[in-house]
């Protein structure tokens, strides 16, 4: 019953602070759609050359929204493709469908890609046929479709960051105006405050997570292959830990500035680890950093829901470890909690 | 002073943080239906003392017992009113708000709860505001709902850490009326003050000074004892503020 009231007192200190409450919907929302503008560049039609593809398979491939140039050979193709008028070609080599990209526009990349993606799924969605085309660069390229990642992981950064703020700052509030003390000074149990914590913001974070995840996918249209009730479930995990991580590095800080101190050492070093860049490319001595942050599961568990449409069993492991954080940042704050009072 | 009616006693109780001693060697026993005025200047260690007695701090040396049994102990801490020197209130929340949580948290039932929370919201007079978020109320109302919070679950034993700090003396005046009502009812009551005039109304008085309590009695037994005319020579003699 103590758990409960801290849980609804929690939720109703969220509603009246409607600032509070639009900065953890909307500020996601207004940051995932500048990116998505930003780096989905819907508009723009890529220019495709087609050398010597036959007139069946070309009326086949049905590619929309594209501007498509016809060449006799190869040469003049390449040469148009060195001077960017377009931007990628289709050949066929040794009986096999080849695509060759001018590479250095990674949104052109992945557009082109998508675009012909799309065509030969509506041939026949064949996923052999996907597999058998060639695809070759004229420049680098290797991190193409890139930002097709990124949305996922955006996704869960946005939850992590927001509630982990948004719970740090509240129980510092809670230690500095002596409201800690005081329910400190009743027979509560300090373990029925974390839990209050726990499932009060647990409840406004399935709420919050819902509305943006609903407005990425479903209004910015967010690569969405998955099932939903997986990203909820990630979701909710990332924010539990996130949640029981800052309450528990609030009481390192003294007020609302020390608190956003954290935001540098803890916050931004995760999104390095978390797949935004390639992982491979950091060096050895560093790498092991990755595995020790939770947004790196997070981040790993939604990009296989959402890009590669997995199920249960690839992200158990993922939302396993993100629950043993969250364990154990919930008996440290038990722990914390005990300099406040010792029973 | 007969056995039975003490509630509360230090029991040589000292208080280190590093080398800095902030309680050394305490010992006095409090009576059932009391006012107990601790007096002494600031940083004499008459929080920390309160603190113990509210079980959010462990003496390094000696025991307080409340209610026969050593502090801190959720058990005795159900029966004890906290009161520190903030105000210790949601702004966010209505006033009846913070009454209802804190209420709850003491484990009251939801019937007798409402009838508390009216109860309480009599005492200190705020009836009227029950509704208005703290965040709009004014220092002295705010000081009134805290000690109405403290009141809710009609502890025996209500420890007050200067209850009337930045409180004009009319309303003063009104909250020492409400704690001479609760003694009457039977509530012991201890307040840490470093004022005169509230120290006159206390049953009894300890003197805190560096650490060490350098004299227990009434206020009157104090005066007669150092020959003076007043409290606040006594005070004085006693090497006080």
């Amino acid at each position: 019953m103590r758990i409960s009231a801290l849980s609804l007192r929690i939720l109703r200190q969220i509603i009246r602070d409607k600032r509070t409450m639009a900065l953890l919907i909307f500020a996601p929302i207004l940051v995932l759609t500048l990116l998505h503008f930003v780096f989905n560049g819907n508009d723009y039609e890529p220019k495709i050359g087609f050398v010597s593809i036959p007139e069946t398979m070309e009326n086949q491939l049905n590619i929309k929204n594209t501007h498509i140039q016809h060449y006799k050979n190869l040469n003049t193709a390449k040469a148009d493709l060195s001077d960017q008028s377009i931007d990628a070609y289709l050949f066929i080599a040794n009986n096999h469908l080849s695509l060759f990209l001018e590479g250095s526009d990674p949104t052109v990349n992945s557009t082109v890609m998508k675009r012909m993606q799309d065509a030969f799924q509506s041939m026949g969605g064949n996923e052999q046929t996907n597999n058998d085309i060639k695809i070759h660069f004229l420049h680098g390229g290797s991190e193409l479709g890139q930002f097709d990642y990124i949305g996922p992981l955006l996704l869960g950064f946005f939850v992590f960051f927001f509630v982990f703020l948004i719970a740090g700052v509240s129980f510092l509030r809670e230690r500095t105006t002596g409201t800690l003390e005081r329910l400190l000074s009743t027979p509560i149990k300090k373990s029925e405050i974390v839990f209050g914590y726990v499932i009060g913001f647990g409840i406004f974070t399935i709420i919050q997570t819902f509305i943006i995840a609903i407005y990425t996918i479903y209004v910015l249209g967010m690569y969405m292959e998955g099932a939903f009730g997986y990203v909820m479930l990630i979701a909710l995990f990332t924010a539990l830990t996130a949640l029981t991580l800052g309450i528990l590095l609030s009481s390192f800080a003294n007020n609302e500035l020390q608190m956003m101190q954290f935001i540098p050492i803890i916050i931004v070093p995760q999104i390095f680890f978390s797949g935004l860049f390639n992982l491979e490319t950091i060096p050895d001595w560093l790498s092991w950093i990755g595995p020790l942050t939770p947004l790196y599961y997070a981040a790993d568990a939604l990009k296989s829901v959402m890009v590669s449409g997995m199920g249960w069993s690839m992200i158990s492991k993922d939302i396993f470890i993100l629950a043993g954080f969250s364990l154990l940042f919930i008996l440290l704050n038990i722990l914390a909690l005990k300099k406040y009072r010792k029973i | 002073m007969s056995v039975d009616r003490i509630i509360l006693s230090v029991d040589h109780v000292s208080k280190r943080y590093g080398k800095h001693d902030v309680l050394k060697d305490i010992h006095f026993e409090i009576e059932r239906g009391e006012i107990f005025g601790l007096l002494g200047p600031s940083g004499a260690g008459k929080t920390t003392l309160v603190k113990q007695l509210a079980g959010l701090e462990l003496p390094s040396e000696g025991e307080n017992r409340i209610f026969q049994k050593p502090m801190p102990s959720l058990k005795t801490m159900e029966q004890i009113g906290y009161m520190g020197q903030s105000d210790a209130l949601y702004g966010e929340l209505t006033a009846k708000e913070n009454l209802e949580f804190f209420a709850a948290i003491y484990g009251l039932k939801r019937k007798q709860r409402q009838i508390r929370i009216k109860d309480v919201l009599a005492i200190v007079n705020l009836a009227d505001h029950e509704n208005k978020l703290v965040s709009s109320y004014s220092g002295g109302m705010k000081r009134r709902l805290s000690l109405a919070i403290s009141l809710l679950h009609k502890p025996q034993l209500l420890i007050l850490d200067e209850p009337t700090v930045g409180i004009d003396p009319v309303l003063r005046k009104s909250i020492w009326k409400t704690f001479e009502q609760l003694r009457d009812s039977g509530t012991t009551i201890i307040v840490t003050t470093h004022v005169m005039d509230e120290a006159e109304k206390c049953d009894r008085l300890g003197l805190l000074r560096d650490g060490r309590l350098t004299a227990i009695g009434t206020p009157s037994d104090l005066i007669e004892e150092t020959r003076t005319e007043s409290l606040e020579e006594a005070f004085l003699v006693y090497g006080g503020a």
